[in-house]
């Protein structure tokens, strides 16, 4: 097996021959090389039963979780390479610094509940909920981060693109069924959706198989053309999440409420400016 | 000198999986500066593992379900040894934090009436699961993860705590050293919290990711806590065992739950041959009432299969030494004649994903081949049931490395709700106490922290020394083989032998490259808290002269009154490991009723 070995200022490819039992994946023959031959050599591991996304690497220039590629995909005696994702910058060996991925994720603008039906319950449909799941689903491995093109190839593009797994993690509370806050300009804006040119790479190599491109990125972009090119959608939006949210944080009384809701809702067929009740 | 930065905080919490980020945020609220160190990336802790769900009594499945039968389930089965109190809270507020969880955008599985889904599980009475299909652990993780950087918490990723500090009686801080840098940290905090985790590691067979060393448990023994119950491990019945490479492996008891039953070799449902006489009447006599009760809990008994944990994990082992066991020495667990494909996938997709590409087993079509994994440790640090204070003043323990809540054996769906409830009690009590120091904080000693400093930086001092990969497996190979699931004196002390041979090894053992990422390193520093943790639970097993829970012993095979009466407490007095039975705490007759139901 090749496996790179270096840090930041640099380091190149070694040779190692090792063994692999039946059964193993690629993780298994990295650790028993750490173990016998390189006590020293740095990589990232936690559950490797991949549900926790750590030990993604490049396997035969191929983005992969090193648990989940069994040695058995090779030919006996074929030669695997194993370098470390090549969009994050070097910390040792096969271990990348993913504190970009972290920092974008600070900036997501939070979850925001609507308030709780009478009886103290929400009440969602399971096909509602299924949307969302999807998306739930990612293991934070940052191989479709590693994968796009926007970054990888263009890494002055990070400081305003969040990427592929931030994409999902807006279309997940944009496709809440109880979440009131907006941020879908937000994600054009300030997050780079439009960017992405849709080449599907992402999807391609997501261990969990999620529909990064088609379920969440595609229709993240249609709303932000909904909203920022149709004014009375565009305001209709805002009035909605703002009730939304003036009823999350109780500040409204019911009858209130429900007042303002017509008379906003008749503005808006007048086509006029409220110049109240919109922020 | 050895070179470190420091850090100042009101409430440290070590360990970022559930019980940590719960405890940060509830003293990041409380108004507390909270720092979280957090061994591996942020959001990869073990509860990203956990499976089949969150056990809380929302009644939404079963109106009839309450806390007092929740309670009941939990003491019954942990054999009654659990702290009474601590297992009343965590009935009594589990579903107030399965709520939070889900108004903080948690996207569980929902009844057609739009409520939480719940999900049968062992011992539970009635469907009690919260749960996201079978992978609950990773939306709870990611929920709290998402909570925890909306507030003003100061993470620290890949940042391993080596020792606790102290002033006096009182915790001061913390000391460790930063895994990618490889330079050292000290933490000044007026309280601690330890949500560590626990020991799987000591173990060749385990369900347990590396960073299960017993860090937390080590370090609340070295600064003076107490340590109880640490006997009883939990061999989860169902790991995958093969191929080798997975041995090990959890699957979930989600399979059963929803259907899934085990067979040995001749295909019969041997756990009817094993139905211990606490349980008899709670659990069906024939295969007929045991599949009505799927649908129907109202008129039939529960299947054998969902037994607590340790009477399934003794039934697959005896099969197996009987000779009936599966080609790999397991049992089969069938789910593939019990349910439609498709509901097998939409229920269990990542089981049914785990099968298909690590062991080319597609459970649509085939069983799997499982059997007992290394999975939990009921006992820890010796806790306030109310507050999650540690013995030791400013020290606070949750989640598995606390001790009391689980009593000898762990219900399933316990642990999730474990976290989340005395998580958020240890995070508001560890703020105020941080709070009422008021002008007498703690102050640190600056010398401990370089003679830590210095003691952590000898491996790379010896030219020629022992592999730390070596010496670990060894321990794990000592443990397996004499305390592992069936256990007996003479085991025992062969396992304190070899437990001494290796920690003199360890002393021995040396370090090449840098302190940069040195996984090698890591070990060599994570042997010393394998080995204290492996000593103090052989010798709380030898102490234990009797069988219950997650302990059998071959030389004492049945339970014995006496010891059900007391909790094995080990405590370090000087540089000895004192080993003492301590009464548990006497129920009070109303509650004593509920169990009795």
């Amino acid at each position: 097996m090749r496996v790179w070995r270096g840090d930041a200022s640099g380091g190149d490819f070694v040779d190692y021959r090792v063994d692999a039992e039946e059964g193993e994946v690629v993780l298994d023959v990295l650790h028993r090389i750490q173990a016998q031959q390189a006590n020293d050599l740095a990589i990232r591991w936690n559950c490797k039963a991949g549900k926790c996304g750590s030990c993604s690497a490049e396997v035969n220039g191929l983005p992969r979780l090193t648990c989940m590629t069994r040695m058995s995909t090779f030919e006996p005696g074929e030669d695997i390479t194993v370098n470390p994702m090549r969009t994050f910058p070097i910390v040792k060996d096969l271990v990348t610094d993913v504190q970009f991925n972290y920092e974008m994720a600070k900036r997501v603008p939070p979850f925001r509940p609507q308030r709780r039906d009478p009886d103290g319950k929400y009440r969602l449909q399971q096909e509602d909920i299924e949307r969302v799941q999807e998306f739930h689903k990612c293991i934070e491995c940052f191989l479709c981060q590693d994968v796009c093109h926007v970054i990888r190839d263009h890494p002055e593009n990070a400081e305003h693109f969040a990427g592929p797994r931030l994409f999902i993690r807006y279309a997940e509370l944009e496709m809440h069924p109880l979440d009131t806050n907006d941020r879908s300009l937000l994600v054009q804006e300030k997050m780079g959706l439009g960017y992405c040119n849709i080449t599907k790479c992402c999807t391609e190599v997501c261990p969990e198989s999620i529909h990064i491109t088609d379920n969440a990125i595609i229709p993240m972009k249609e709303r932000v053309i909904t909203k920022k090119y149709d004014p009375v959608t565009r305001l209709r939006e805002k009035m909605r999440k703002r009730r939304l949210q003036l009823q999350a944080e109780g500040a409204l009384p019911e009858r209130t409420k429900l007042r303002r809701a017509r008379a906003l809702a008749d503005t808006v067929r007048d086509g006029g400016s409220t110049g109240t009740g919109t922020d | 000198m050895a070179a470190y930065e420091t850090h100042d905080f009101d409430v440290l919490v070590i360990g970022a999986g559930g019980a940590g980020l719960r405890a940060a945020i509830a003293a990041a609220d409380a108004g507390a500066r909270t720092g979280l160190v957090c061994k591996s990336l942020l959001g990869k802790a073990h509860t990203v593992m956990a499976e089949g769900g969150v056990a809380a009594a929302l009644g939404n499945v079963y109106p009839e379900d309450n806390w007092k039968v929740h309670f009941r389930d939990t003491m019954r089965g942990g054999k009654l040894l659990n702290n009474y109190r601590m297992a009343q809270i965590h009935a009594q507020e589990a579903p107030d934090r399965v709520l939070e969880l889900e108004e903080w955008g948690a996207a569980f599985d929902r009844t057609p009436d739009g409520l939480i889904l719940q999900r049968d599980f062992g011992g539970h009475r009635y469907a009690r699961l919260a749960h996201v299909g079978d992978r609950t652990g990773l939306e709870m993780i990611r929920t709290l993860q998402h909570q925890t950087v909306q507030r003003p918490v100061e993470v620290f990723m890949e940042c391993t705590a080596l020792r606790l500090l102290k002033d006096g009686d009182r915790v001061s801080g913390a000391f460790g050293y930063w895994r990618q840098s490889g330079a050292f940290v000290l933490f000044r905090a007026k309280s601690v919290v330890l949500a560590t985790g626990g020991v799987g590691k000591i173990y060749t067979i385990t369900s347990n990711s590396w960073e299960y060393t017993g860090d937390g448990h080590a370090m609340a023994l070295r600064a003076g806590a107490d340590l109880i119950d640490m006997e009883f491990i939990q061999l989860h019945p169902t790991g995958m065992v093969w191929p080798p490479s997975v041995r090990g492996l959890l699957v979930t008891e989600g399979v059963r739950g929803d259907g899934g039953v085990l067979r040995n070799k001749d295909g019969a449902r041997f756990m009817f041959d094993y139905v211990p006489e606490m349980f008899r009447s709670d659990t069906a006599e024939t295969e007929e009432e045991a599949d009505r009760w799927y649908t129907d809990h109202a008129n039939n008994r529960r299947p054998p299969e969902l037994l607590p944990r340790d009477e399934v994990a003794r039934a697959i082992n005896s099969e197996v030494r009987q000779g009936r066991g599966s080609p790999h020495g397991g049992v089969f667990l069938d789910v593939a004649t019990r349910l439609p494909a498709a509901v097998i996938k939409k229920r269990l997709p990542s089981m049914y994903h785990q099968f298909m590409e690590l062991a080319e087993v597609d459970i649509t079509k085939e069983p799997m081949e499982v059997g007992p994994t290394a999975h939990y440790i009921m006992g820890g640090v010796r806790v306030d049931a109310d507050t999650a204070a540690s013995t030791v003043p400013g020290l606070y323990a949750v989640g598995e490395v606390a001790g009391g809540m689980q009593g000898a054996n762990r219900l399933g769906g316990n642990s999730l709700s474990d976290l989340l409830v005395f998580g958020r009690r240890a995070g508001e009590a560890a703020a105020e106490y941080a709070a009422g120091l008021g002008s007498d904080p703690p102050a640190v000693n600056e010398e401990h922290a370089e003679a830590f400093a210095r003691w952590a930086l000898e491996p790379f001092e010896r030219e020629e020394g022992e592999n730390p990969y070596e010496v670990h497996e060894d321990l794990r190979e000592a443990m397996q083989t004499n305390v592992g699931l069936v256990r007996n004196e003479d085991d025992m002390k062969k396992a304190l032998k070899e437990i001494m041979v290796l920690q003199e090894r360890a002393d021995r053992v040396a370090v090449r490259g840098s302190r940069v990422y040195n996984p090698g390193w890591h070990t060599a520093l994570d042997l010393h808290s394998l080995l204290t943790v492996a000593e103090v639970v052989t010798l709380a097993a030898i102490e234990r002269k009797e069988s219950r829970g997650a302990q059998t012993r071959d030389d004492y095979p049945g339970p014995d009154p006496e010891f059900a009466k007391v909790n094995v407490v080990v405590r370090l007095l000087g540089k000895d490991l004192v080993v003492k039975q301590e009464p548990i705490p006497v129920m009070p007759e109303d509650l004593k009723e509920l169990v009795e139901q």
